[in-house]
């Protein structure tokens, strides 16, 4: 039981290191966030079982399941928050980035081309009517 | 806890810290920042845990709550003040905002 608990301790810190590891390495904010938000709290989570299995005494183990408790009910939401004000505040995507939902549509590459040359269409057909 | 074991863990966990605080020195943008005083502060989280289970200190539990519940609201606080208008040098690019 003791050493079930130490070896979940110990990946658990091992899933932090990733988080942490992940959070240099990534190229971009929401690859960052990819890393951190689900191996940090993952990690944080198994380290707080390890926790509340190694101590014997009720009131130790319910505090540890609480912040576990805690921390897998705040952590995306703090995700969440953080991912939309740094996307609103500009950070600059991944040049690898394929899918961007929240670009608005004038701003998209292939629409504003679209866009462009049916205003620039408009325009050539306004002009022969007038 | 075996002696070894804790060690490893906190050892990990402080390199991890480390990675962490070279993420919030580079950080390009301010969301950036956040995001690397989030991990920090669960990696702290973690190394509370540790320090509780090998030295038997329960009570170092409530300060990993109290660290849990601060970088929550510090995370929501930062994140509602990037969108209301902070300064305009912390953002990335101003005239590219989308």
């Amino acid at each position: 039981m003791k050493l079930l608990a130490d070896l979940i301790m110990l990946s658990g810190a091992v899933f932090m290191l990733l988080s942490a590891i992940g959070a240099v390495r990534m190229p971009d904010l929401l690859t960052r966030m990819h890393a951190t938000t689900k191996a940090g709290a993952f990690g944080a989570g198994l380290m707080l079982v390890g926790v509340a299995m190694e101590f014997t005494e009720l009131s130790v183990m319910v505090r540890a399941l609480v912040i576990l408790v805690f921390i897998m009910l705040t952590s995306p939401v703090a995700a969440h928050a953080i991912g939309h004000a740094g996307y609103l505040t500009g950070a600059k995507l991944w040049e690898g980035t394929l899918k961007d939902d929240l670009q608005s549509p004038a701003r998209r590459p292939d629409a504003a081309a679209a866009g462009a040359s049916r205003k620039r269409s408009d325009r050539a057909s306004d002009r022969p009517a007038n | 806890m075996n002696p070894l074991v804790a060690m490893l863990i906190m050892g990990m966990l402080v390199l991890a810290l480390a990675f962490a605080s070279i993420r919030l020195f580079l950080g390009p943008s301010m969301a950036d920042r956040v995001v690397a005083l989030e991990v920090i502060a669960s990696i702290l989280i973690g190394l509370l845990a540790t320090y509780a289970v090998y030295y038997r200190v329960p009570q170092a539990l409530d300060v990993a709550m109290v660290l849990a519940l601060t970088g929550f609201l510090a995370a929501i606080g930062v994140s509602r003040y990037l969108v209301r208008g902070g300064r305009e040098e912390d953002k990335e690019s101003g005239e590219d905002a989308r």
